[in-house]
Protein backbone atom coordinates (compact mmCIF):
# COMPACT_ATOMS: atom_id res chain seq x y z
CA UNK A 1 0.00 0.00 0.00
CA UNK A 2 1.89 2.69 -1.16
CA UNK A 3 0.01 5.39 0.67
CA UNK A 4 0.34 3.44 4.26
CA UNK A 5 3.10 3.40 6.84
CA UNK A 6 1.54 0.38 8.47
CA UNK A 7 3.82 -0.07 10.95
CA UNK A 8 2.94 3.14 13.36
CA UNK A 9 6.15 3.31 15.03
CA UNK A 10 8.07 3.78 11.43
CA UNK A 11 6.35 7.11 10.70
CA UNK A 12 8.36 9.90 11.00
CA UNK A 13 6.42 11.93 13.23
CA UNK A 14 7.03 9.47 16.20
CA UNK A 15 11.29 10.99 15.98
CA UNK A 16 9.79 14.11 17.43
CA UNK A 17 9.38 14.42 21.51
CA UNK A 18 5.97 12.91 22.76
CA UNK A 19 4.92 16.24 25.02
CA UNK A 20 2.76 17.91 22.47
CA UNK A 21 4.37 21.12 23.43
CA UNK A 22 7.70 20.29 22.41
CA UNK A 23 6.37 18.60 19.63
CA UNK A 24 5.23 21.71 18.43
CA UNK A 25 8.51 23.70 19.18
CA UNK A 26 10.68 21.36 18.14
CA UNK A 27 9.01 21.49 14.56
CA UNK A 28 9.04 25.45 14.94
CA UNK A 29 12.78 25.28 15.77
CA UNK A 30 13.71 23.25 13.09
CA UNK A 31 12.06 24.78 10.27
CA UNK A 32 12.95 27.94 11.60
CA UNK A 33 16.42 26.95 11.69
CA UNK A 34 16.35 26.33 7.80
CA UNK A 35 14.71 29.38 6.62
CA UNK A 36 10.78 27.54 5.94
CA UNK A 37 8.98 29.20 8.72
CA UNK A 38 9.62 32.89 9.82
CA UNK A 39 8.05 33.27 13.39
CA UNK A 40 6.24 36.68 12.94
CA UNK A 41 4.32 35.00 10.27
CA UNK A 42 2.93 32.54 12.79
CA UNK A 43 2.45 35.25 15.33
CA UNK A 44 0.60 37.13 12.18
CA UNK A 45 -1.31 34.22 11.71
CA UNK A 46 -2.50 33.75 15.02
CA UNK A 47 -3.46 37.58 15.84
CA UNK A 48 -5.47 37.61 12.73
CA UNK A 49 -7.74 34.45 14.37
CA UNK A 50 -7.44 35.55 18.10
CA UNK A 51 -8.36 38.89 17.09
CA UNK A 52 -9.55 39.80 13.88
CA UNK A 53 -11.71 37.10 12.42
CA UNK A 54 -14.29 35.73 14.24
CA UNK A 55 -17.61 35.21 14.52
CA UNK A 56 -18.35 38.78 15.17
CA UNK A 57 -18.06 38.84 11.01
CA UNK A 58 -20.34 36.20 10.96
CA UNK A 59 -22.92 38.28 13.50
CA UNK A 60 -22.26 41.29 11.22
CA UNK A 61 -23.57 39.25 8.23
CA UNK A 62 -26.60 37.81 9.79
CA UNK A 63 -27.96 41.43 11.62
CA UNK A 64 -27.55 42.79 8.22
CA UNK A 65 -29.62 40.05 6.57
CA UNK A 66 -32.20 40.47 8.87
CA UNK A 67 -32.56 44.21 8.66
CA UNK A 68 -32.20 44.65 4.93
CA UNK A 69 -34.44 41.79 3.28
CA UNK A 70 -32.48 42.99 -0.22
CA UNK A 71 -28.90 41.75 1.28
CA UNK A 72 -30.64 38.77 2.99
CA UNK A 73 -31.87 37.32 -0.56
CA UNK A 74 -28.62 38.28 -2.42
CA UNK A 75 -26.99 36.19 0.68
CA UNK A 76 -29.09 33.27 -0.34
CA UNK A 77 -28.83 33.42 -3.52
CA UNK A 78 -25.13 33.90 -4.10
CA UNK A 79 -23.35 33.94 -0.98
CA UNK A 80 -19.81 34.46 -2.55
CA UNK A 81 -20.60 37.24 -4.46
CA UNK A 82 -21.94 39.02 -1.46
CA UNK A 83 -19.16 38.16 0.82
CA UNK A 84 -16.59 39.21 -1.51
CA UNK A 85 -17.41 42.62 -1.49
CA UNK A 86 -17.40 42.82 2.06
CA UNK A 87 -13.98 41.00 1.96
CA UNK A 88 -15.41 38.16 4.25
CA UNK A 89 -14.01 35.36 1.76
CA UNK A 90 -10.72 33.83 1.41
CA UNK A 91 -8.99 30.89 3.44
CA UNK A 92 -11.61 28.37 4.79
CA UNK A 93 -14.55 30.27 3.44
CA UNK A 94 -14.27 29.92 -0.87
CA UNK A 95 -17.39 28.77 -1.46
CA UNK A 96 -20.15 29.45 1.37
CA UNK A 97 -23.77 28.61 1.28
CA UNK A 98 -25.78 30.39 3.74
CA UNK A 99 -29.06 28.55 4.81
CA UNK A 100 -31.56 29.76 6.26
CA UNK A 101 -33.58 28.67 9.85
CA UNK A 102 -37.69 29.17 8.89
CA UNK A 103 -40.46 28.20 11.36
CA UNK A 104 -40.47 24.89 9.61
CA UNK A 105 -37.04 24.32 9.23
CA UNK A 106 -33.87 24.29 11.44
CA UNK A 107 -30.46 23.71 9.82
CA UNK A 108 -27.20 22.45 11.94
CA UNK A 109 -23.93 22.08 10.74
CA UNK A 110 -20.90 19.73 11.46
CA UNK A 111 -18.09 17.87 10.00
CA UNK A 112 -18.18 14.52 10.16
CA UNK A 113 -14.84 13.69 8.42
CA UNK A 114 -12.59 16.35 9.83
CA UNK A 115 -13.52 19.69 10.98
CA UNK A 116 -14.59 22.12 7.60
CA UNK A 117 -15.82 25.06 9.17
CA UNK A 118 -16.38 28.79 7.63
CA UNK A 119 -13.45 30.49 9.24
CA UNK A 120 -13.65 33.99 7.77
CA UNK A 121 -17.17 34.29 9.19
CA UNK A 122 -16.87 32.30 12.49
CA UNK A 123 -13.07 31.92 12.73
CA UNK A 124 -11.09 29.37 14.33
CA UNK A 125 -14.05 26.10 15.73
CA UNK A 126 -14.14 25.75 19.14
CA UNK A 127 -13.12 22.65 20.61
CA UNK A 128 -16.52 21.01 20.84
CA UNK A 129 -17.39 21.08 17.10
CA UNK A 130 -14.01 19.13 16.10
CA UNK A 131 -14.75 16.58 18.93
CA UNK A 132 -15.83 13.01 18.31
CA UNK A 133 -18.54 13.44 19.87
CA UNK A 134 -20.11 16.36 18.12
CA UNK A 135 -18.60 14.90 14.37
CA UNK A 136 -20.13 10.93 15.46
CA UNK A 137 -23.75 11.86 16.53
CA UNK A 138 -24.67 15.62 14.80
CA UNK A 139 -25.60 13.09 11.85
CA UNK A 140 -27.50 10.22 13.73
CA UNK A 141 -29.04 12.08 16.59
CA UNK A 142 -29.35 15.50 16.00
CA UNK A 143 -32.06 16.52 18.46
CA UNK A 144 -30.20 14.99 21.26
CA UNK A 145 -26.97 16.77 20.77
CA UNK A 146 -29.39 19.95 20.25
CA UNK A 147 -30.71 19.16 23.62
CA UNK A 148 -26.77 18.96 25.28
CA UNK A 149 -26.76 22.29 23.94
CA UNK A 150 -30.05 23.72 25.58
CA UNK A 151 -32.19 23.98 22.61
CA UNK A 152 -35.46 22.04 22.32
CA UNK A 153 -37.10 22.01 18.86
CA UNK A 154 -41.03 21.05 18.51
CA UNK A 155 -41.37 17.83 16.96
CA UNK A 156 -43.05 19.54 13.77
CA UNK A 157 -39.76 21.49 12.97
CA UNK A 158 -37.70 19.12 10.60
CA UNK A 159 -33.86 19.14 11.07
CA UNK A 160 -31.60 19.42 8.52
CA UNK A 161 -27.99 18.55 8.91
CA UNK A 162 -25.35 19.59 6.98
CA UNK A 163 -22.49 17.60 6.53
CA UNK A 164 -19.43 19.68 4.82
CA UNK A 165 -17.60 17.28 3.00
CA UNK A 166 -16.56 19.47 0.04
CA UNK A 167 -14.76 22.59 0.12
CA UNK A 168 -18.56 24.44 0.42
CA UNK A 169 -18.54 25.57 4.11
CA UNK A 170 -22.06 26.24 5.52
CA UNK A 171 -23.28 29.27 7.79
CA UNK A 172 -27.22 29.00 9.70
CA UNK A 173 -29.24 32.44 9.24
CA UNK A 174 -31.04 32.24 12.69
CA UNK A 175 -34.48 33.52 13.21
CA UNK A 176 -34.15 36.80 14.18
CA UNK A 177 -35.91 37.37 17.46
CA UNK A 178 -39.62 38.78 18.25
CA UNK A 179 -39.73 42.36 19.64
CA UNK A 180 -36.37 43.60 17.71
CA UNK A 181 -38.41 45.25 14.88
CA UNK A 182 -37.23 48.91 14.02
CA UNK A 183 -33.41 47.55 15.61
CA UNK A 184 -30.40 48.86 14.39
CA UNK A 185 -27.77 46.39 12.37
CA UNK A 186 -25.44 47.13 15.47
CA UNK A 187 -27.91 46.05 18.22
CA UNK A 188 -28.95 43.55 16.49
CA UNK A 189 -25.80 41.98 15.66
CA UNK A 190 -25.47 41.48 19.19
CA UNK A 191 -28.50 38.41 19.54
CA UNK A 192 -25.94 36.70 16.93
CA UNK A 193 -23.89 34.00 18.94
CA UNK A 194 -21.68 31.67 16.99
CA UNK A 195 -23.39 28.80 17.85
CA UNK A 196 -27.01 30.01 16.06
CA UNK A 197 -24.27 30.51 13.38
CA UNK A 198 -23.84 26.40 13.49
CA UNK A 199 -27.26 25.85 14.44
CA UNK A 200 -26.50 24.58 17.72
CA UNK A 201 -27.71 27.71 19.04
CA UNK A 202 -30.56 29.97 18.24
CA UNK A 203 -30.25 33.66 18.45
CA UNK A 204 -31.27 35.51 21.78
CA UNK A 205 -33.71 36.81 23.00
CA UNK A 206 -33.49 40.96 23.37
CA UNK A 207 -33.52 40.01 27.12
CA UNK A 208 -30.81 37.79 26.80
CA UNK A 209 -29.06 40.25 25.25
CA UNK A 210 -29.37 42.55 27.77
CA UNK A 211 -28.69 40.25 30.38
CA UNK A 212 -25.94 39.09 28.81
CA UNK A 213 -24.74 42.81 28.04
CA UNK A 214 -25.11 43.76 31.87
CA UNK A 215 -22.86 40.85 33.07
CA UNK A 216 -19.94 42.66 31.18
CA UNK B 1 -11.67 1.03 3.29
CA UNK B 2 -12.37 1.92 7.18
CA UNK B 3 -10.28 4.70 8.67
CA UNK B 4 -11.48 6.44 12.09
CA UNK B 5 -11.87 9.79 11.25
CA UNK B 6 -14.71 8.65 9.49
CA UNK B 7 -17.00 8.88 12.69
CA UNK B 8 -20.16 10.19 11.08
CA UNK B 9 -23.16 7.76 13.12
CA UNK B 10 -20.59 6.11 15.40
CA UNK B 11 -21.97 4.81 18.86
CA UNK B 12 -20.11 5.62 22.06
CA UNK B 13 -18.74 8.73 22.15
CA UNK B 14 -20.66 10.36 24.96
CA UNK B 15 -21.49 13.76 25.57
CA UNK B 16 -20.62 17.14 24.01
CA UNK B 17 -19.00 19.83 26.39
CA UNK B 18 -20.21 22.61 24.75
CA UNK B 19 -18.33 25.72 25.47
CA UNK B 20 -18.88 29.16 26.10
CA UNK B 21 -18.98 31.99 23.32
CA UNK B 22 -16.20 33.89 24.48
CA UNK B 23 -13.66 31.02 25.47
CA UNK B 24 -10.40 31.78 24.43
CA UNK B 25 -9.96 30.62 20.36
CA UNK B 26 -6.75 28.38 21.29
CA UNK B 27 -7.36 26.60 24.78
CA UNK B 28 -3.28 26.31 25.04
CA UNK B 29 -1.10 28.37 23.36
CA UNK B 30 0.57 25.49 21.32
CA UNK B 31 -2.56 25.58 19.90
CA UNK B 32 -2.17 28.49 18.27
CA UNK B 33 1.43 27.39 16.87
CA UNK B 34 0.67 24.59 15.71
CA UNK B 35 -2.16 26.10 13.95
CA UNK B 36 0.41 28.91 12.22
CA UNK B 37 3.02 26.17 11.54
CA UNK B 38 0.93 24.43 9.59
CA UNK B 39 -0.33 27.38 7.40
CA UNK B 40 3.37 28.68 7.20
CA UNK B 41 4.55 25.38 5.83
CA UNK B 42 1.26 25.13 3.43
CA UNK B 43 2.86 28.06 1.91
CA UNK B 44 6.14 25.83 0.79
CA UNK B 45 3.63 24.31 -2.05
CA UNK B 46 4.54 21.01 -1.58
CA UNK B 47 1.27 19.46 -1.07
CA UNK B 48 -2.60 20.41 -1.44
CA UNK B 49 -5.54 20.33 1.54
CA UNK B 50 -6.64 17.04 0.07
CA UNK B 51 -3.12 15.28 -0.03
CA UNK B 52 -2.84 17.44 3.97
CA UNK B 53 -5.98 15.98 4.96
CA UNK B 54 -5.32 12.66 3.87
CA UNK B 55 -2.28 12.99 5.68
CA UNK B 56 -4.09 13.25 8.99
CA UNK B 57 -6.89 10.51 8.31
CA UNK B 58 -3.73 7.76 7.99
CA UNK B 59 -1.93 8.31 10.77
CA UNK B 60 -2.31 4.72 12.36
CA UNK B 61 -5.25 4.26 14.56
CA UNK B 62 -3.35 3.96 17.54
CA UNK B 63 -1.63 7.35 17.06
CA UNK B 64 -5.05 9.17 15.67
CA UNK B 65 -7.26 7.84 18.51
CA UNK B 66 -4.22 8.88 21.69
CA UNK B 67 -3.68 12.34 19.96
CA UNK B 68 -5.63 15.31 20.61
CA UNK B 69 -6.86 17.66 17.52
CA UNK B 70 -3.59 19.42 17.09
CA UNK B 71 -1.43 16.60 18.27
CA UNK B 72 -2.83 14.66 14.99
CA UNK B 73 -1.99 17.93 12.80
CA UNK B 74 1.23 17.93 14.09
CA UNK B 75 1.53 14.48 13.11
CA UNK B 76 0.95 14.32 9.73
CA UNK B 77 2.98 17.35 8.76
CA UNK B 78 5.75 16.13 10.56
CA UNK B 79 5.26 12.89 8.02
CA UNK B 80 4.37 14.97 5.26
CA UNK B 81 7.10 17.09 5.51
CA UNK B 82 9.65 13.97 5.57
CA UNK B 83 7.20 12.12 3.14
CA UNK B 84 7.59 15.26 0.44
CA UNK B 85 11.29 15.53 0.96
CA UNK B 86 11.46 19.12 2.67
CA UNK B 87 12.86 17.65 5.73
CA UNK B 88 14.89 14.15 7.03
CA UNK B 89 13.85 11.69 9.32
CA UNK B 90 17.94 13.22 10.83
CA UNK B 91 15.85 16.58 10.82
CA UNK B 92 13.44 15.55 13.17
CA UNK B 93 15.84 13.47 15.41
CA UNK B 94 17.59 16.40 15.90
CA UNK B 95 15.08 18.24 17.50
CA UNK B 96 15.43 17.42 20.69
CA UNK B 97 18.82 18.76 21.09
CA UNK B 98 17.37 21.94 19.55
CA UNK B 99 14.89 21.92 22.04
CA UNK B 100 17.37 21.69 24.77
CA UNK B 101 18.64 24.49 24.01
CA UNK B 102 15.59 26.27 25.10
CA UNK B 103 15.27 28.61 22.33
CA UNK B 104 13.93 29.18 18.53
CA UNK B 105 16.78 30.80 17.92
CA UNK B 106 19.10 28.25 16.80
CA UNK B 107 22.18 28.78 14.14
CA UNK B 108 22.05 29.96 11.04
CA UNK B 109 21.47 26.86 8.59
CA UNK B 110 24.64 25.59 7.02
CA UNK B 111 23.47 26.37 3.81
CA UNK B 112 20.13 27.85 2.32
CA UNK B 113 17.13 25.39 1.83
CA UNK B 114 16.20 25.40 -1.96
CA UNK B 115 12.67 25.79 -0.59
CA UNK B 116 13.50 29.12 1.43
CA UNK B 117 12.65 31.31 -1.30
CA UNK B 118 9.03 30.13 -0.46
CA UNK B 119 9.22 31.06 3.38
CA UNK B 120 5.90 32.87 4.30
CA UNK B 121 6.93 36.10 5.39
CA UNK B 122 4.87 37.66 7.98
CA UNK B 123 3.72 40.92 5.72
CA UNK B 124 2.20 38.21 3.33
CA UNK B 125 -0.05 36.52 5.62
CA UNK B 126 -2.60 38.75 5.25
CA UNK B 127 -2.73 38.35 1.32
CA UNK B 128 -2.14 34.79 1.58
CA UNK B 129 -5.53 34.16 3.82
CA UNK B 130 -7.92 36.59 1.85
CA UNK B 131 -7.21 34.50 -0.96
CA UNK B 132 -7.41 30.98 0.27
CA UNK B 133 -7.68 28.57 -2.15
CA UNK B 134 -10.35 27.96 -3.93
CA UNK B 135 -11.79 24.12 -5.50
CA UNK B 136 -13.54 25.49 -8.22
CA UNK B 137 -12.29 24.48 -11.38
CA UNK B 138 -13.62 24.77 -15.20
CA UNK B 139 -14.54 20.89 -16.26
CA UNK B 140 -15.01 19.05 -19.65
CA UNK B 141 -17.59 16.39 -17.05
CA UNK B 142 -21.33 17.03 -18.27
CA UNK B 143 -23.26 17.54 -15.80
CA UNK B 144 -25.64 14.26 -15.10
CA UNK B 145 -27.71 15.50 -12.45
CA UNK B 146 -30.37 18.17 -11.82
CA UNK B 147 -32.11 19.31 -8.67
CA UNK B 148 -35.12 16.98 -7.72
CA UNK B 149 -33.10 13.93 -9.54
CA UNK B 150 -32.80 10.75 -7.14
CA UNK B 151 -29.70 9.00 -6.70
CA UNK B 152 -28.03 6.07 -4.87
CA UNK B 153 -24.12 6.59 -3.30
CA UNK B 154 -21.49 4.40 -4.71
CA UNK B 155 -20.20 2.48 -1.50
CA UNK B 156 -17.43 4.27 0.56
CA UNK B 157 -15.49 1.24 0.29
CA UNK B 158 -14.92 1.41 -3.38
CA UNK B 159 -11.91 3.86 -3.48
CA UNK B 160 -10.33 5.21 -6.44
CA UNK B 161 -7.05 4.70 -4.61
CA UNK B 162 -6.77 1.47 -2.48
CA UNK B 163 -7.00 2.34 1.35
CA UNK B 164 -7.44 5.89 -0.87
CA UNK B 165 -9.23 9.23 0.35
CA UNK B 166 -12.90 9.99 0.02
CA UNK B 167 -15.27 12.67 0.99
CA UNK B 168 -17.93 9.71 0.55
CA UNK B 169 -18.60 8.93 4.60
CA UNK B 170 -19.42 5.31 4.97
CA UNK B 171 -22.43 5.93 6.72
CA UNK B 172 -24.66 7.89 3.52
CA UNK B 173 -22.62 4.45 1.78
CA UNK B 174 -24.81 3.52 -0.92
CA UNK B 175 -27.56 5.08 0.31
CA UNK B 176 -30.23 6.88 -1.44
CA UNK B 177 -31.03 10.92 -1.40
CA UNK B 178 -32.45 13.24 -3.86
CA UNK B 179 -29.99 16.65 -5.91
CA UNK B 180 -30.66 19.66 -3.81
CA UNK B 181 -28.44 21.72 -5.36
CA UNK B 182 -25.36 22.36 -7.88
CA UNK B 183 -22.37 23.70 -6.87
CA UNK B 184 -20.45 23.70 -10.15
CA UNK B 185 -17.22 21.41 -10.94
CA UNK B 186 -14.50 21.35 -8.16
CA UNK B 187 -10.85 19.46 -7.55
CA UNK B 188 -12.34 15.61 -6.93
CA UNK B 189 -10.68 14.85 -3.60
CA UNK B 190 -10.13 11.45 -4.01
CA UNK B 191 -7.86 12.03 -7.46
CA UNK B 192 -5.99 15.12 -5.78
CA UNK B 193 -5.15 13.93 -2.61
CA UNK B 194 -3.20 11.28 -3.91
CA UNK B 195 -1.18 13.28 -6.57
CA UNK B 196 -3.52 12.57 -9.74
CA UNK B 197 -4.62 15.24 -10.60
CA UNK B 198 -7.55 17.40 -9.85
CA UNK B 199 -9.85 15.85 -12.27
CA UNK B 200 -12.67 18.46 -11.48
CA UNK B 201 -16.08 17.11 -11.63
CA UNK B 202 -19.69 18.43 -10.96
CA UNK B 203 -20.48 18.70 -7.15
CA UNK B 204 -23.65 18.40 -5.58
CA UNK B 205 -25.29 19.16 -2.45
CA UNK B 206 -27.84 15.96 -1.94
CA UNK B 207 -30.58 15.84 0.78
CA UNK B 208 -31.32 11.88 2.62
CA UNK B 209 -34.20 11.53 4.53
CA UNK B 210 -32.79 10.43 8.08
CA UNK B 211 -34.49 6.91 7.72
CA UNK B 212 -32.44 6.27 3.65
CA UNK B 213 -29.23 6.61 6.62
CA UNK B 214 -30.22 4.87 9.75
CA UNK B 215 -32.03 2.06 10.59
CA UNK B 216 -33.98 3.57 13.54
CA UNK B 217 -33.97 7.50 12.51
CA UNK B 218 -34.26 9.89 15.64
CA UNK B 219 -36.77 11.63 14.23
CA UNK B 220 -39.29 11.03 10.74
CA UNK B 221 -38.75 13.67 8.54
CA UNK B 222 -35.19 14.78 9.62
CA UNK B 223 -32.74 14.79 6.84
CA UNK B 224 -29.03 14.91 6.61
CA UNK B 225 -27.04 16.98 3.55
CA UNK B 226 -23.85 16.00 2.00
CA UNK B 227 -21.77 17.35 -0.68
CA UNK B 228 -20.61 14.87 -3.15
CA UNK B 229 -18.88 14.40 -6.24
CA UNK B 230 -20.72 13.34 -9.50
CA UNK B 231 -18.90 10.09 -9.65
CA UNK B 232 -19.93 9.34 -6.06
CA UNK B 233 -23.76 8.68 -7.82
CA UNK B 234 -25.80 6.96 -10.12
CA UNK B 235 -29.17 7.50 -10.94
CA UNK B 236 -32.04 5.71 -9.15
Amino acid sequence: MPHDIDDPHSQPHSHLPSDPVLRVRALETILTRKGLIDPAALDEIIDTYENHIGPQNGARVVARAWAEPEFREALLADADTVLAKLDLNGRQGEHVVVVENTPARHNMVVCTLCSCYPWPLLGIPPGWYKSDAYRARAVREPRKVLAEFGVTLPAEVAVRVWDSTAEVRYLVLPMRPAGTEGWSVEALERLVSRDSMIGTGLALQPDDAAARGAQR
Amino acid sequence: MSRLHDMGGRYGDGQIEPEAEDAPVFSEEWHARALAVTLACGSLGQWNIDISRHARERLSPVDYTRFSYYEKWMAALANLLVEQGVLSREDLLDAPGIVSEGASEGEPPAKAHPLSPRRLAAQKVAGMLAAGGPADRASAVEVRFQPGDRVRTRRSANTLVDGGHTRLPTYASAAQGVILRQHGSHVLPDCNAHSLGEAPEPLYAVVFEAGALWTHAEHPGDEVVLDLWQSYLEPV
